[in-house]
């Protein structure tokens, strides 16, 4: 398995991929990404999930640093952080160090079971 | 020739490469348990559809280091797919879990082997429902929300 080290305070993969693996918590996660911004009213009416459910997903990917509130007055808005994804991201891209480093041990075997 | 590169529009990684030497002998070198020791991981690979192996890898946090594997596809000296399990939830970036399918692309090329070795479908199977749903694992959900984000830009 590849070396990586994980970026000091970002939040862990197993918490985004936990947050997201609810279909209907990731389903208002992509309501909100293609929205920009958004009411929990908003939610509850495309949605046709009761407003504290709605809550309380909007809590779960808040915690995972996948959402942001805004606060105006007595309205509370939520946006997409674009920052969120990014242990989903890296976790992809280091595989493909990994494979890479791999395929170079790979010729490095292949030139010596094979020499030309 | 040396090209690769992490595909952004699945995030599937793909990694396209030039080998020196001819498709027999590539294959040999992906199917014959200690030649995977040597470029890979210490393994009890046997190239038969069905049959269940691991890879040995360094262990890390609650996982013990050991990738489950099934070889799904064999068509020497063509193509060679298996499964690629392991890893804890409990872990970050190294060790995390991982739901995955890796497949080997062998065709002749002027002078050796033009190999395509994709590692696809990263998914992760902590929620039922979500793992049923999750078509082309998590590269699938990042590509849909990437394209979404361009949309909204």
């Amino acid at each position: 398995m590849p070396q990586h080290s994980a970026h000091p305070g970002s939040p862990d993969i197993a918490l985004v991929m936990r947050t997201l693996g609810d279909t209907t918590r990731r389903g208002l996660f992509e309501q909100i990404v293609s929205r920009g911004e958004v009411t929990v009213g908003d939610l509850t009416r495309d949605s046709g999930i009761s407003q504290p459910a709605v809550s309380q997903h909007l809590r779960a990917l808040r915690g995972a640093g996948l959402v942001t509130e805004r606060r105006a007055g007595r309205n509370a808005f939520y946006r997409i952080e674009p920052a969120g994804l990014d242990p989903l991201i890296d976790w992809l891209d280091h595989y493909g160090a990994f494979w890479r480093d791999r395929l170079d041990g790979l010729k490095t075997l292949l030139k010596e079971i094979d020499p030309k | 020739m040396n090209q690769h590169a992490t595909t952004p529009a699945t995030r599937a990684i793909v990694i396209e490469d030039f080998l020196a030497h001819s498709p027999e002998m590539v294959w040999k070198a992906l199917t014959t348990r200690e030649f995977l020791d040597r470029w890979l991981m210490k393994n009890d690979f046997e190239l038969t559809v069905g049959h269940k192996f691991t890879f040995q890898a360094r262990p890390m946090g609650d996982w013990n280091g050991i990738v489950n594997c099934q070889v799904l596809e064999a068509d020497p000296p063509r193509k060679l797919v298996y499964s690629w399990v392991g890893g804890s939830a409990n872990n970050a970036v190294h060790g995390s879990i991982l739901d995955s399918v890796l497949t080997f692309e062998l065709t002749p090329a002027d002078g050796g082997t033009r190999l395509k070795l994709t590692h696809d479908g990263f998914r992760s199977p902590q929620n039922d429902a979500g793992y049923e749903a999750m078509s082309g694992g998590w590269g699938g959900i990042v590509k849909r929300i990437e394209a979404l984000l361009n949309e909204a830009a």
